[in-house]
């Protein structure tokens, strides 16, 4: 796990003096996620931020395993998709009889599920880590998302669950039947678990996790039981985990047996790593990226999980660190003056490789207007320009732009590169 | 009775044969390099795509001994340029690698194949009934299915007990530092052994594509039940990885064979739970519907028990 | 966290204000094309099934252009990828709302059915300025005309009961019919079948015997080997099933390895990839039951429609015409949309409901009560000597019996609520 280990939080407690410094990014998060419903109006737009939020909960919570102590799990979905079940039923229960929970309290609901099978999962899982921590959560994973099916009483069958977001009272008396308003709860949910999640990385638990996921007999011979500490780790994140679940059914007014499957496992890890594991905002970014990508890009293009999976293996390729930990090298290279050598050096190789990857993806939408289309002699269009995919022409080109930015960058641009990573590591 | 027993243990050998077929090569893989390789029944897919495009010039028969090095080629070239690349970076970024790595195969065959199955039959030489049991006949393919597959695990096991290729790969396994100072090429051996894993899952595809269905999905539904193996059977082991292949194979077979629930245990023993609890549903549940999730069960009490696996010699 | 809380909802309000001022500029203007978003998996393992039916909407709406539009409008399909999953296809009738798209369809899955028409409903109590109707041309779960029936939904296919309902009455005058075995998917599907199939059987036929049903785990089995020893010890001599795609084509083809002897009654027997897989193993076994299938333009002489199907393939050589109701649904949403004068959802479901149309199978009628499309439905067999081959395969479908269309009819529970 020795990514994980690449950078962890900043250690500095916050003094009166540097409040400021501290919250100012809070204050510009918070700023930033009310305005924006104000720009993208649409009920899907507004959807998609909800997601967003609930996505970044989720992604947050499962960092608190990996990226904090350590494991990586393949199941996370089955706290976030029982969590959301529980707050299902709530929430349906509340329909049936006017029992008088206010709708913004049941993510709540979803929390204390996630907390229940956190416990129940947890207490058999985490006590190993590694591998064996890894498979097992595959196998609790796998094993939950086919009883998804058996235990059609609790799951609603492949048909999943309904409810009514309207039917529940408002402790502040908003109705919740508009978009707008759940985007506002979920934004409120989303900070006060983030500012949670971050407080709990400064307390000692938060170091011991620290200590037990880069050396777990050190943290023992300190006298902290590594195998309790992992367990409580797990059992907070599950919570949180169950939390994101509960919003997702007021989001969505709908649960099926997908929220607790493999391909949500999937996506939490990989929004959590391409985001960037060592930083706190890093999984933040990633649940961002990856909610837009998936609910945006299938409208653009037909290669759209093509593109998906070229950016995970080119993120885990040359920025493993992942994409918040790769800006924050940068603005630490570029606040420490380390920076200046190299400024062109970096940009000249970015723009070598940006021309490649038009290259690239003049190549992949070419061939599946080929492959694809019906009728692979009907003109397309691409960078705005028109031209027939069955001419060799265009092929030659976008090949050709490939090859000679490929080569200018191993040629030239690289060498360059190395050659300023090297006087700086001479001058140090 | 008789009758279910026996096609039972056929039936279940006989899927049994093939997850070794296609988790062979992962053992090797995840034992020697720790690699969690989401993409190796990726590369099956592709055995049995290569071998369906290429048995279409060729026929069947070169196509079955082609297809593999095509895909070990690849494999190797999947080893070199992309995980020797992110291996420095740890274990997390490798499988994500290789899980990316499913997704990009998969969409790649979707484009070149179409999303439709293809239509990848038998041979004409082994299309016919090789016997018959109690009325019901046996194709000779699922013979040879079973030949191919136990010619594999007794080449595999002699080339890792007696050769000296075998003996470099063993230490590898265990001590790659010792390996490195004795002067071979440790990362040379870890490619060679990645090809080799991905050409046997490709042979497992060849067959595989046959016996099943050859589909852009194939891979994703072989993905996850290929570590149960891998991990069940113990890592780096192939005596392992055959046991618990043909133990996983029987057990899913069983369970869709006869009719039994807990209740039936429960009757033995005079205690019944009441259809109205909120146990009934486990209580009364058929195990033709358990029968999925049994793999799943089996790797996590095996780690929580045993988690060396079967015949695995170390945790991992 | 009090103050948070009111105020976001002052924000709530005030953004909520200038959305929906933001939505009502963008009304539809009068010479866009009509817009019907397609919501199905055009990713992932369902990706073939979602493309073949894309193919379909295209083929029919070019069609459909190319005889002048729908009152000078061109009609444009909106592919929408919804990856088969139930709450994706609920966002994504959120997106059509928003986009000022008045008709979604869909049909693979009633799951996703189920979300649909949950979120169809919702949308148009909430947005009544903007709201949707949901053509499904797939998905029969009963539920979906009964006890969840909707104003705003019409169901082009044959609902599973119906289906049921035909098969039985033609199997009722068959006398080689003994020994029925059910084996059939692990979800509603699947259980509607083999209740619905139980009851009727022993209805009509009491001298048949059901000598054993089975239910397995959807899309998981690779090998049906254990399953067809079970259907050989039970003795049956026919085997209903609602499995489709791999479920099916593994299913025969291992009965087939097995040397098993069995009538196949199917429902999706046609369906994309089956005859495929299945190949001369289904000749004289396999059956299915449908609205229609290519060889029906041989029997009754559909010469225009024939041409339709050939150029179809023309376009399309990797598959056949296949979804008649395709056809029928476009149609009726033409007559409908005609009818009303408008694309407002609630005018052409006004028109669309009762309406009675000429297809070329006969009259069919969408019954006004649950919005379910009466049709004459066909129960035909694989044949390797019929003049259209489905697949490629040199196999065909024969047709064994017709069933018209008061036959294929059951009674509703549906109370439907009108707005």
């Amino acid at each position: 796990m020795s990514a994980s280990q690449t950078k962890s939080a900043s250690s500095a407690r916050p003094s009166a003096g540097t409040l400021v410094q501290h919250t100012w990014p809070w204050l510009a998060a918070v700023a930033v996620a009310l305005v924006l419903p104000l720009i993208f109006t649409s009920s899907h737009a507004l959807t998609m931020m909800s997601h967003m939020g609930v996505m970044i909960i989720f992604a947050l919570s499962y960092n608190m395993l990996l990226g904090n102590t350590g494991l990586l799990s393949f199941g996370h979905a089955v706290y976030f998709g029982l969590g959301g079940y529980m707050a299902m039923h709530m929430l349906r229960y509340i329909e049936a009889t006017g029992f008088g929970m206010p709708l913004e309290l049941v993510p709540l609901v979803g929390a204390a599920g996630g907390l229940l099978f956190g416990l129940i999962f947890g207490s058999v899982s985490t006590r190993r880590a590694g591998v064996v921590f890894a498979m097992i959560s595959l196998g609790i994973g796998e094993m939950v998302s086919a009883s998804s099916l058996m235990f059609t009483g609790f799951f609603g069958g492949e048909a999943g669950l309904f409810g009514n977001r309207e039917a529940p009272t408002s402790l502040f008396g908003i109705d919740y039947g508009p978009g707008i308003a759940v985007y506002y709860l979920v934004v409120a949910w989303a900070l006060i678990a983030a500012v949670l999640i971050f407080m709990l990385r400064k307390t000692p638990l938060g170091w011991m996790a620290n200590a037990v996921r880069d050396n777990p007999e050190r943290a023992q011979f300190v006298g902290y039981n590594p195998v309790m500490v992992r367990f409580v780790q797990f059992v907070l994140s599950a919570t949180f985990a169950g939390l994101a679940g509960g919003l997702f059914i007021i989001a969505d007014e709908i649960i099926t047996d997908e929220t607790v499957g493999m391909i949500q496992s999937g996506i939490v890890l990989l929004s959590a790593y391409i985001g960037g594991i060592g930083v706190f905002i890093g999984p933040v970014i990633g649940a961002i990226l990856v909610v837009f990508l998936e609910s945006e890009l299938s409208s653009v293009t037909d290669a759209w999980l093509l593109y998906f999976g070229l950016l995970f293996v080119g993120v885990v390729m040359f920025a493993p660190q992942g994409l918040a930990g790769l800006g924050f090298q940068w603005f630490a290279a570029l606040r420490s003056g380390d920076w200046g050598g190299s400024m062109l050096a970096r940009g000249y190789a970015a723009g070598t490789l940006l021309v490649a990857l038009v290259g690239l993806v003049a190549v992949i939408e070419m061939a599946y207007h080929i492959f694809r289309h019906w009728n692979p002699q009907e003109p397309m269009t691409l960078f705005l320009v028109t031209f027939n995919a069955t001419n060799a022409l265009p092929w030659v080109l976008a090949f050709g732009v490939i090859a000679a930015a490929i080569a200018v960058y191993v040629v030239h641009a690289r060498p360059m590169l190395k050659q300023a990573a090297g006087r700086k590591e001479g001058q140090a | 009775m008789l009758e279910t027993i026996t096609f039972s243990l056929l039936n279940g050998l006989l899927y049994g044969m093939l997850l070794f077929m296609l988790s062979s090569g992962l053992t090797l893989i995840f034992g020697m390099m720790g690699v969690l390789n989401f993409a190796h029944a990726s590369f099956y897919m592709l055995g049995a795509y290569f071998a369906y495009t290429m048995g279409l010039y060729t026929g069947f028969w070169v196509a079955l001994f082609l297809a593999p090095v095509i895909v070990g080629l690849l494999g190797a070239v999947v080893e070199r340029y992309g995980l020797r690349q992110v291996h420095q970076h740890g274990h997390v970024p490798e499988l994500l690698f290789t899980f990316g790595l499913a997704y990009v195969i998969e969409e790649l065959v979707r484009l070149f194949w179409g999303n439709v199955p293809m239509n990848y039959r038998v041979p004409e030489a082994l299309d016919f009934p090789l016997f018959s049991l109690f009325g019901t006949n046996y194709p000779a393919f699922r013979v040879f299915v079973l030949v191919v597959a136990i010619a594999m695990f007794v080449g595999l096991y002699l080339l890792l007990k007696r050769t000296r290729a075998g003996l470099i790969i063993q230490a590898s396994l265990s001590r790659p530092d010792m390996v490195s100072a004795l002067g071979h090429n440790v990362p040379q051996v870890f490619m060679w052994v990645f090809a080799f894993g991905t050409g046997l899952a490709a042979l497992g595809g060849v067959v595989g594509g046959i016996q099943l269905v050859t589909e852009p999905g194939m891979a994703f539904m072989m993905g996850p039940i290929v570590f149960v193996v891998v991990v069940v059977g113990g890592l780096g082991s192939i005596q392992g990885a055959l046991i618990a292949s043909i133990l996983i194979g029987v057990l899913q077979t069983f369970a869709l064979s006869v009719d039994w629930s807990l209740a039936n245990v429960g009757i033995l023993f005079g205690y019944a739970v009441p259809p109205d609890s909120i146990f009934a549903t486990l209580w009364y549940m058929d195990s033709t519907r358990i029968a999925p999730i049994l793999p799943y069960l089996l790797l996590v009490l095996m780690l929580i028990f045993r988690p060396r696996g079967l015949m695995g010699k170390r945790e991992s | 966290m009090q103050t948070k809380h009111r105020w976001s909802g002052v924000l709530a309000g005030i953004a909520a204000a200038s959305a929906l001022a933001l939505t009502s500029l963008t009304a539809a203007q009068a010479n866009d094309p009509i817009r019907i978003a397609y919501i199905e998996p055009l990713s992932g393992p369902f990706a073939n099934v979602g493309d073949a039916g894309l193919k379909h909407f295209r083929f029919a709406a070019d069609r459909l252009n190319a005889e002048g539009g729908i009152m000078g409008r061109d009609v444009e399909i909106v592919p929408m990828d919804n990856s088969q999953s139930p709450s994706e296809s609920a966002q994504l009738v959120q997106r059509s709302a928003d986009q000022g798209i008045p008709f979604v369809t869909q049909g693979n899955g009633s799951n996703v059915a189920g979300a649909i028409i949950e979120a169809v409903n919702r949308n148009n109590r909430r947005n009544p300025d903007n709201r949707v109707l949901y053509l499904n041309y797939a998905a029969v779960d009963p539920a979906l005309t009964n006890e969840r029936c909707s104003f705003w939904h019409f169901r082009f296919d044959a609902e599973s009961r119906i289906k049921i309902e035909a098969l039985t009455n033609y199997m009722q005058e068959r006398d080689d019919i003994e020994k029925v075995y059910f084996l059939n998917q692990d979800y509603s599907h699947g259980h509607v079948i083999e209740e619905t199939g139980q009851e009727m059987i022993r209805e009509k036929m009491p001298d048949v015997e059901i000598v054993g049903t089975q239910l397995h785990p959807i899309g998981q089995v690779r090998d049906f080997a254990p399953y067809v020893s079970r259907i050989r010890q039970s003795g049956a001599d026919s085997v209903i099933t609602g499995n489709w795609g791999n479920d099916l084509s593994l299913l025969v083809r291992a009965s087939q390895d097995a040397g098993l002897d069995v009538n196949f009654f199917t429902y999706y027997g046609g369906g994309l990839g089956v005859p495929a897989a299945v190949g001369q193993a289904g000749i004289d076994k396999v059956s299915q039951i449908t609205e229609w299938h290519a060889n029906v333009n041989v029997d009754e002489g559909h010469e225009d429609y024939k041409t339709w199907v050939e150029d179809f393939k023309e376009r399309y050589p990797d598959i056949d015409w296949y979804y008649h109701r395709v056809y029928n649904q476009m149609y009726m949403l033409k007559a409908a949309i005609e009818e009303a004068g408008t694309t407002d959802a609630e005018a052409v479901a006004n028109a669309l409901s009762g309406m009675e149309f000429e297809s070329h199978t006969g009259t069919v009628t969408m019954r006004a009560d649950d919005h379910q499309l009466i049709q004459p439905l066909y129960i035909s067999i694989m044949d390797g000597d019929v003049e259209y081959d489905v697949e490629n395969t040199g196999v065909g479908f024969r047709t064994l019996s017709k069933i018209s269309a008061e036959e294929a009819t059951l009674p509703t529970s549906c109370e439907m609520q009108r707005p």
